[in-house]
Order: C-alpha cells, then sequence, then structure tokens
C-alpha cells in the first residue's frame, strides 16, 4: 500500500495573520469600489437626471385647478347675441377639502339642500371616491337661489362645498337657432379620449359644443382654461395658494345671419315643418338659415331630458333634423327658371312657342301637364309652371346640358360652411345615371328631370343660392361666417339671358303667375319668384292633397327681391304642405319682414293667434307637456319598483 | 502640546471618530428638525437625547476591559437569543411584523442587539479555535449554528433586513478568521442558485419589492412608490439642494419614511449632492477608523470583532443608501446614526463603543510596548 500523500502544513499563526490582512485589504477594497458607486449614482441621480426628477417633482407638488373659460358668443350681423353666457349659481364639492370620513355625511347634507335625488347622490359618490389631487366635482348647476342661499347659509357645516358662480349658455331667440347654433353640453367618454384627456373636458362647469355652430366653431369659442394653481400635500391638503393663472375667454364669432329675421322665419313657419333660407344677393351672406319645428338650444344645454329626446325623436315632424342642410326634397318646378338659362346656353329662341294640349307625347308615354296652357313663349312657360313646354325642350337639348347649368348655379353641390353635415343631393345626368345604376340616360329621365322630379333631389340652401345666383348673374357662395361687402365675380351667363329667365319669374308673381299671394305690401318693392311642387308619392296614391300628412305634396317657393335691383334670395320649402300655396305667403312675409318690420309683425301676431301662441310660448307649453310626462312616467317607475 | 493642557484621559479619546459621529449625528437631527416641519417635536428632541445620551455611553463602554467584554458576549449572546424566542410568543404585532418586545417603557428590539453580539461571539469562538484547526469543520459547523439560529429566528419574524445584516455580520468574521476561500465561493454560488427558490418563499409585499425595485416605474402609484418619491427627492435636489426646511417631497409628505428609512433621500434634497456626498465621506471616515482599529489590534477577538463590527456598520449604510437610490430592493433598513429610532442607535453606539474599547486597548498596549523598550 502506498504511502497517503503528504497532508498539507497545519494552518499557522503566521499564515493566519497574513490571511487576515490579505482578506481584510480585499474587503476595503470592495468597500472602496461600493462607496464610489454610491457617490456615482447620487451625481447621476442629482445631477445628470436633476432636471428629469425637478419637473417631476414640481408635478408632485402643484396642482392646477381649472377655471373653465368662458364661452365665446355668437352675434349676429348687426352685433346682436345669439349664443351667450348667463351667470348661473352651481355647487361643488372638493373631497380633499371635506375633514377625513365626513364626504358621506357631507354629500347628504349637501344633497338634502340642493334636492338631489339618489341617483345623483350615488354618481357624486363615486366620482368623489375617484377624484384626487384636489379636484372638484360637481354637486349641481343651474341652482335655484332658494337652494343656493341655503348652502351658503350653512357653509361653515359643509367644509368642502364650494358654492360658486358659474356660466350656462342662453340662446335668446331659443329654438329659432336651434338647428343653426345646435347646443352644449358635458362632454362624453369619446370626446374626452379623442382630446387626450384634456382635463378641462371634465371639469365641472365645462361644456363643449355638441351639434351646429357650437361644435364646428368649438376652438374659436372655447378660449383658454385658467388655473388656480396649489400647492399640495401627498394627501391633497391645501398647502398654499401660488399665482393663479388666467383664463382667456373664447372669441365671439359673428354670424353673417340677422337674427331678428330669423326669429321671424322661424316664427313664420308656425305650426308647418319647413325651411326658410335668405341670401344676401350681393355677397352670399346667409341671413337666415331657419328650419322649424326645432329643439330649443336652452332646453338641451342644461343637459337632454329622456322624456323630451323621445318626444323630438318620434315626432313626425323630425324636430331634430336641420332641414335647410340636412333634409333633401325634389325641387319641383323651381328649378325651371334654371331650365330656361340652359335651354338658351343651348340656342333656343325664348320666343319660340311651343303648344301646351295638356301634355307631351313620348313615344308610347304621354307626359302630362297641369293644364292646357295653349301656346307658351320661354317666359310664359315659367310664368304658367307649363310642364309640356319643358319635356319638348329639354327633350330638345337633352339633359346634361342643363346639369351643367344646374350645376354652375351650384345646384347638388356641397358648400365650404361651417356646418356639422351638409346633405347635397344629386343633379343627374347620364354619366351618373350609367355610374349609379349602370343604365343609359332616356328621353323620359330628362323630361321628368326638367320639372324637377325624377332623380333630381336638392336641400332649401342650394335652391336659395341657385336663385341668388340667378338673380345677380355672380358667382356667389353662401357665407356663414362675419359680414361682407365684397362681391362675386360675374358667371359666364350672356345678361340677356339672365333677363329673358328673371322676366319670366317676375310674372309668376306679378303677372298671371302661379304666385301671385307672393307679392310684398311694400311699395316700390317687386318680387320675382318661382313657384314648386313636388310628390311625395306616385299620383296612383291620390292628388297629393286630400291624403293623410305624410303623403301631401311638398311645397316651394324660391324668389328674390327688389326685381330691379336684387338684394334678398329666398327658397321656402314647406314639408307635405299640399301645394307650393303653402310656401308662398311665408315667403310673402319674410320678404316684407325684410323692408317693412312693423308690416310684417302684424301679419305675423294675427296668425300666431290662430297657432296657440307665439313660438316662445308654444315652445314653454312644449317643456310643460315634457315635465309632466316625465314626472308621470318617474310615478310609474317608482310605483312598478314598488310592487317588484 | 496641546496634549499638556487638555487632561490626558480626555485627550486620548479618539476624537477624529467622535467629530464625525458627531457631523453624522447632528445631520440627522437637524434633518428630523426639519422633517417635522421646523419642530423639536417629535423627533429632533427625542433624537437628540438619545443620541447624545448614547454617545457618553459609548464613551463609557469603552472603558471596559477587553476581557470583561470577552466573558460577557457567551452570556449575552444567550440571552439575546432568548429573547428572540420571546418576541415569537409574547412580541408585539406591528408594522406588520413581529419585532419588539413592549417592556411598557421602551419598545425592545432585540434582533437590534443581536448585530454587535453575534459578530463578537463569532470572534470570540475564532479566538478560543486553535490556529491549527481553522481549515476543518469544527471551524466551520459551530459557526454556522451561532449565525444560522438567529438568522432564522429573525426571518420568523419576518424581518428580512435584520437578517441579511445578521447573517451578513457573522459571514465576515468568519470569512477574515480565515476559513478556506471556496467555502465562501461555494455559498456565493449556492445563495445565487437559491435565490429564486428563496424569493417564492417570501411574503408577498416582499416579493413585491424586490421586483418593484426592478422596475420602479411600472406601479408608481402602488408598490413602487417609494422608490419612486424617494428618486424623485435626491434627483430633484441637485448640486446645491433646495435649501434646509425646504425639500418639498419631505414636507408635503410624498416621500414617505422621509425621518426614518428614506431619511437620505430627504436630506440630499435639501443639501444636494454636496450634503450627501459629504454625509457619504463621513461614514467613509468611520468605516475607515474601524478597519484600521482592526488592523491595529492585538489580539485576535479584537481583530475580529473590530472588522466584523465595522463591516456591519458599512452593510446597513451602503444597503441603506443603495436602497433608496433604487439599487437594492426597499428592505427596511434604516440609516445609522441618522435615521429617527432608538434602537438603531443604540446598537450603532454599542458598536462604537466597542470600537473605542478595541481602539484603546491597542493604544494601551502599544504605549506600553514602546514604555518597554525605553524602559
Amino acid at each position: 500500500m502506498a504511502k497517503p500523500p503528504k497532508k498539507p502544513a497545519r494552518f499557522t499563526e503566521a499564515q493566519r495573520d497574513e490571511a487576515f490582512s490579505r482578506r481584510s485589504l480585499l474587503v476595503g477594497g470592495i468597500q472602496t469600489v461600493l462607496g464610489g458607486a454610491l457617490i456615482a449614482r447620487l451625481g447621476y441621480l442629482s445631477i445628470s437626471q436633476n432636471q428629469y426628477y425637478q419637473t417631476m417633482a414640481e408635478d408632485n407638488r402643484v396642482q392646477m385647478i381649472i377655471v373653465p373659460p368662458r364661452r365665446g358668443w355668437l352675434v349676429d350681423r348687426n352685433g346682436k347675441p345669439i349664443a351667450i353666457n348667463r351667470s348661473d349659481f352651481r355647487v361643488d364639492m372638493i373631497a380633499d377639502q371635506v375633514p377625513e370620513g365626513q364626504v358621506e355625511v357631507t354629500l347628504k347634507k349637501a344633497a338634502a339642500l340642493l334636492d338631489l335625488d339618489p341617483d345623483q347622490v350615488e354618481r357624486i359618490s363615486t366620482e368623489l371616491a375617484t377624484k384626487s389631487g384636489y379636484q372638484p366635482v360637481q354637486l349641481a348647476e343651474n341652482v335655484a337661489y332658494e337652494n343656493y342661499a341655503a348652502v351658503t347659509v350653512r357653509l361653515p357645516d359643509l367644509e368642502g362645498v364650494l358654492p360658486q358662480r358659474g356660466f350656462s349658455r342662453y340662446y335668446p331667440a331659443g329654438s329659432a337657432v336651434g338647428h343653426l347654433v345646435g347646443y352644449v353640453g358635458i362632454a362624453n367618454r369619446e370626446e374626452y379620449v379623442a382630446e387626450d384627456k384634456n382635463p378641462l373636458l371634465v371639469t365641472p362647469g365645462f361644456k363643449i359644443g355638441k351639434e351646429g355652430l357650437e361644435e364646428v366653431l368649438e376652438p374659436q369659442l372655447r378660449g383658454q382654461p385658467g388655473g388656480q394653481r396649489v400647492e399640495l400635500t401627498a394627501r391633497g391638503k391645501l398647502v398654499r395658494e401660488l399665482e393663479p393663472k388666467p383664463d382667456r375667454s373664447g372669441n365671439t364669432v359673428r354670424l353673417a345671419i340677422d337674427v331678428d329675421l330669423q326669429e321671424y322665419a322661424a316664427r313664420r313657419l308656425g305650426l308647418e315643418s319647413g325651411a326658410v333660407v335668405v341670401i344676401d344677393v350681393p355677397t352670399g351672406d346667409i341671413l337666415c338659415l331657419a328650419s322649424m319645428p326645432a329643439y330649443d338650444p336652452n332646453s338641451f344645454s342644461d343637459g337632454i331630458g329622456r322624456t323630451e329626446w323621445k318626444l323630438l325623436s318620434e315626432n313626425e315632424r323630425r324636430p331634430l333634423v336641420n332641414k335647410t342642410v340636412n333634409s333633401l326634397y325634389p325641387p319641383g318646378s323651381c328649378l325651371k327658371p334654371m331650365n330656361t338659362l340652359a335651354f338658351q346656353a343651348a340656342g333656343i329662341d325664348p320666343d319660340e312657342r311651343v303648344h301646351c294640349n295638356g301634355g307631351y307625347q313620348l313615344g308610347r308615354r304621354f307626359f302630362r301637364c297641369l293644364k292646357r296652357h295653349g301656346s307658351m313663349n320661354m317666359r310664359d312657360a315659367i310664368m304658367k309652371s307649363c310642364n309640356t313646354y319643358f319635356y319638348a325642350m329639354a327633350h330638345r337639348t337633352g339633359y346634361d346640358v342643363v346639369a351643367e347649368m344646374a350645376r354652375k348655379l351650384t345646384l347638388g353641390m356641397k358648400y365650404d360652411l361651417p356646418l356639422v353635415s351638409q346633405s347635397y343631393g344629386t343633379i343627374p345626368d347620364s354619366e351618373w345615371k350609367l355610374r349609379k345604376y349602370d343604365q343609359r340616360w332616356t328621353a323620359a329621365d330628362s323630361l321628368n328631370a326638367s320639372i324637377g322630379q325624377g332623380y333630381v333631389i336638392l336641400n332649401p340652401l342650394q335652391l336659395a343660392v341657385h336663385t341668388a345666383r340667378i338673380a345677380s348673374g355672380r358667382a356667389i357662395l353662401p357665407r356663414l361666417i362675419g359680414v361682407h361687402a365684397d362681391s362675386a365675380p360675374p358667371l359666364d351667363i350672356p345678361e340677356e339671358h339672365l333677363a329673358v329667365t328673371r322676366q319670366g319669374m317676375w310674372q309668376v308673381v306679378n303677372a298671371a303667375g302661379t304666385a301671385g299671394t307672393a307679392r310684398v305690401p311694400v311699395e316700390g318693392v317687386e318680387v320675382a319668384g318661382k313657384t314648386g311642387t313636388s310628390q311625395v308619392r306616385g299620383l296612383q296614391y291620390g292628388d297629393g292633397k286630400n291624403v293623410p300628412w305624410k303623403y301631401k305634396d311638398h311645397g316651394h317657393f324660391v324668389c328674390y327681391a327688389p326685381f330691379d335691383q336684387p338684394r334678398y334670395a329666398m327658397a321656402v320649402t314647406v314639408e307635405h304642405g299640399g301645394t307650393s300655396g303653402a310656401a308662398t305667403p311665408i315667403a310673402r312675409d319674410v320678404m316684407t319682414f325684410l323692408f317693412d318690420r312693423e308690416k310684417a309683425m302684424e301679419q305675423l301676431v294675427a296668425y300666431e293667434e290662430q297657432w296657440g301662441g307665439s313660438l316662445a310660448e308654444r315652445e314653454a307649453a312644449f317643456q310643460r307637456r315634457v315635465l309632466e310626462l316625465a314626472q308621470a312616467n318617474a310615478a310609474a317607475r317608482a310605483a312598478s319598483d314598488e310592487t317588484a | 502640546m496641546l496634549s499638556s493642557i487638555i487632561p490626558q484621559p480626555l485627550a486620548r479619546l479618539p476624537w477624529k471618530l467622535i467629530v464625525l459621529v458627531l457631523l453624522i449625528g447632528s445631520f440627522g437631527i437637524a434633518h428630523l428638525y426639519s422633517a417635522a416641519g421646523g419642530s423639536v417635536q417629535p423627533w429632533a428632541l427625542r433624537q437628540g437625547l438619545i443620541f447624545f445620551t448614547l454617545l457618553l455611553a459609548a464613551i463609557g463602554i469603552s472603558y471596559v476591559p477587553e476581557s470583561w467584554v470577552k466573558g460577557l458576549t457567551p452570556v449575552a449572546y444567550v440571552t439575546v437569543l432568548l429573547m428572540l424566542l420571546a418576541v415569537e410568543f409574547v412580541g408585539f404585532v406591528g408594522m406588520g411584523a413581529q419585532r419588539w418586545i413592549d417592556l411598557g417603557f421602551m419598545k425592545l428590539q432585540p434582533s437590534e442587539f443581536m448585530k454587535p453580539v453575534i459578530v463578537l461571539m463569532l470572534a470570540r469562538f475564532y479566538e478560543l479555535l486553535p490556529t491549527g484547526d481553522i481549515r476543518r469543520w469544527r471551524a466551520i459547523w459551530p459557526a454556522a449554528l451561532l449565525i444560522g439560529l438567529p438568522v432564522g429566528l429573525t426571518l420568523i419574524q419576518p424581518d428580512l433586513g435584520t437578517a441579511l445584516a445578521l447573517a451578513f455580520g457573522g459571514v465576515v468574521v468568519m470569512f477574515l478568521a480565515g476559513l478556506p476561500w471556496w467555502l465562501f465561493a461555494g455559498g456565493l454560488a449556492a445563495t445565487a442558485a437559491a435565490l429564486p427558490i428563496a424569493i417564492s418563499f417570501l411574503h408577498e409585499y416582499q416579493q413585491r419589492r424586490i421586483l418593484i425595485f426592478l422596475e420602479p416605474e411600472a406601479d408608481p402609484l402602488g408598490a413602487g412608490y417609494n422608490l419612486t418619491q424617494s428618486k424623485i427627492a435626491i434627483g430633484s435636489g441637485g448640486l446645491w439642494g433646495k435649501g434646509y426646511m425646504n425639500g418639498s417631497q419631505s414636507h408635503l409628505q410624498y416621500l414617505p419614511e422621509g425621518h426614518t428609512d428614506f431619511a437620505f433621500s430627504a436630506i440630499v434634497e435639501e443639501w444636494g449632492l454636496v450634503g450627501g456626498v459629504a454625509l457619504i465621506l463621513a461614514f467613509a471616515g468611520v468605516i475607515l477608523w474601524g478597519m484600521r482599529v482592526a488592523r491595529r489590534a492585538q489580539t485576535r477577538f479584537a481583530q475580529l470583532a473590530a472588522a466584523g463590527l465595522t463591516m456591519t456598520i458599512f452593510f446597513y449604510v451602503c444597503i441603506n443608501l443603495m436602497m433608496v437610490m433604487g439599487l437594492a430592493p426597499v428592505v427596511g433598513i434604516p440609516l445609522p446614526l441618522v435615521s429617527f429610532g432608538g434602537s438603531a442607535v443604540m446598537t450603532v453606539m454599542l458598536m462604537i463603543g466597542l470600537l473605542i474599547a478595541f481602539d484603546r486597548q491597542a493604544k494601551t498596549a502599544e504605549r506600553a510596548r514602546r514604555a518597554g523598550l525605553r524602559g
């Protein structure tokens, strides 16, 4: 057996001491390295990362309590307010200001003083629990003075409750400007997300434009929010108030609208469902864009009630639709003046006569006229609205040349206007039909289109603008913002062609035409115009008159005045008015208002007595009905809850 | 010479160390005054009283002869071990962990005392062990047991930070005692391998702290809050700090525990990089001094004990600073002499008193040797 290898020498004291000094040196080295690392890290944090962490510390320390900016006004062309801010009372609450554990008690007390219902209290309670950092939560807005006073006197018991002066949007003209201006409301989730969770949008008392001009002009109207900068502890307690950042109100936007005219037109439409558009002929300024019936933007801006929404959306007269731009109608005979311009451009002599024996034979089909007009030249055909003449001439020229003229007069066009949406309709031609239906254009199509039926559908604003173009011979475009003095360049339509067409339109009103009722009772002002009646359904369902409301024909009237020096062009549409006779008196009165307000008002007051009160009175009655219904519904719900 | 005017016992005090300790302590007390919003209540006054009383006590301890310390060490070890057992049964449940015995007049945290005692105990053990046995098993297993018992009991409480500190102090003494290298290399490797398993045994809040340390911004308002706010406090201080009593992070309570574990962050916020570096250098001075005591020690016991105690102080400072600067998980270790809390000051002062005692011993022996040489 081999000798085991020699065991290592015993560990000696000398070795031990050497090991200690070596190892303690190593330990010291490690300590030095770590110490250096600590200092390096400290330097990194406090020097190179200093900017970043300083911002973070500042973010911690300073909170901004947003003060919503005052919304800019909307005023009409004369500076008369259309949308303004009314100061009101509001009550907010800041949970961080309420003594610990008192939030629910305080909320309950305040809710009792403000008559809040349990649903609201529950909503506020959850909101209070989630909002941190000294941010206020709305308890109530538009608070009645008594409730406001009740809260104010009990403030010592209501720490954290903030009675404030707020602002609510007010539209003096009410529903007369409803579709035009839209309304404002509390931002919804999508709007909040769309603006990158801009905290302003969830600030109590802040509202954004929801429809109409309020929505489109939001960037101009909103303004810059101010803020009370406060230094807060981590628990949200106020340390001190820092220098506040002042808010900047939104800009006032001046509209082309004449709000008095707008209101008159809205009132004059009375119980009818329809639209009145008035254009300033030289400049294209839209003076009136009235659509009735309409919602009351005041009521909507306070928050739309379920009952009110239901009543409005179920109404067959569609109070939620802006009929001036979002509703399309076959314009009927209103387009006949435009047709005559196209015919002349195609070389037809205005004095050429067509014999009307009650219709026009196209192949085996007979296209009817309303009467046997006998021999008709171009002017007479406009005056009498003789279909036969237009059938004959459209058959000769084809509709493509007419469509070209229609487009020259902006028909079927989408305007560059600050509107939420526009329905711009159709001016058909052969190419369009091929594209849309993959069918050839037929002579029958031309005939139908020539009397503003068939595929032709347009909105009332287009009818008004086209009338203004005929009246001025200029390429005017509608404008809604600002007051203008400039005039558009002339259209390439010979003056003599325009003269014939205008003459025909003059005869419509002032000779043996179809709109004698449109004459205005103002000395020296002559109106020129054209009636139109468009079928809702085929004639097989009746004559469009003695049928239920929704099957009645639409009545249209386009006109301008004064004939010799055109200043105003107008389109009036009365949905299911039966005939154009429903539209002409409205046009007459609105036109009268433009020249003699007093006379026009007298006329209106007489009508409103028959309709059951003025627009404001009827609106108030509607709101009462809404309230009654809402209360009845609430009572019914409560009763069913109890039985359940 | 100065020493001719000043009485000898006073002149022989290690003034360098005392000045450093005073500097650190005053920094801490001044900070507590600021952290309380410019008030001596509730922290600065108490801490000041405790600090100066215990500093005097430490100087007093330094007069205890080494032989007494040696004799008392096993007694102290057993006593503290029993107290650790006691907290398991009568311990006060606070801070989510059982750490105190309520004596009525004060809350006693026995694990604190274990920190110096474990070092002394191991130093004593290796002194008694014959030098020749140092590479044998019998040099390892008793030491492992001596460390394992208190560490285990502290872990149960659970107090991970203190357990780690105890283990560290013990292992450092083992290392310096000259145990074979492979033991430590192997131990390190085994620890690294066992870490994932160990983590799964930790309390959920401890696990979260470790994960959050790796990525504090993942949950800045939740578990990473402390660390994020600590880094903001340090980083926003800049070179010169925001000025005394002007730290927004600590004064507005964004920084939690600004008077205890995160005192350093709050100090750097107000005093800046300059203040932070000054504090770190002061600690470095204390540790250098301690290591020098160890190197000069005349006896094996003093040598190992001084090094172990110094390393324990170093461990505290280092882990705390790493923690508040986001280099280590938040483990709840206070900054010695700065953080508020009587227990922690008592432990550190006890260690410093012992270090001075070893220093005095070495110097006395040196003087005796010189005197012998001269005479």
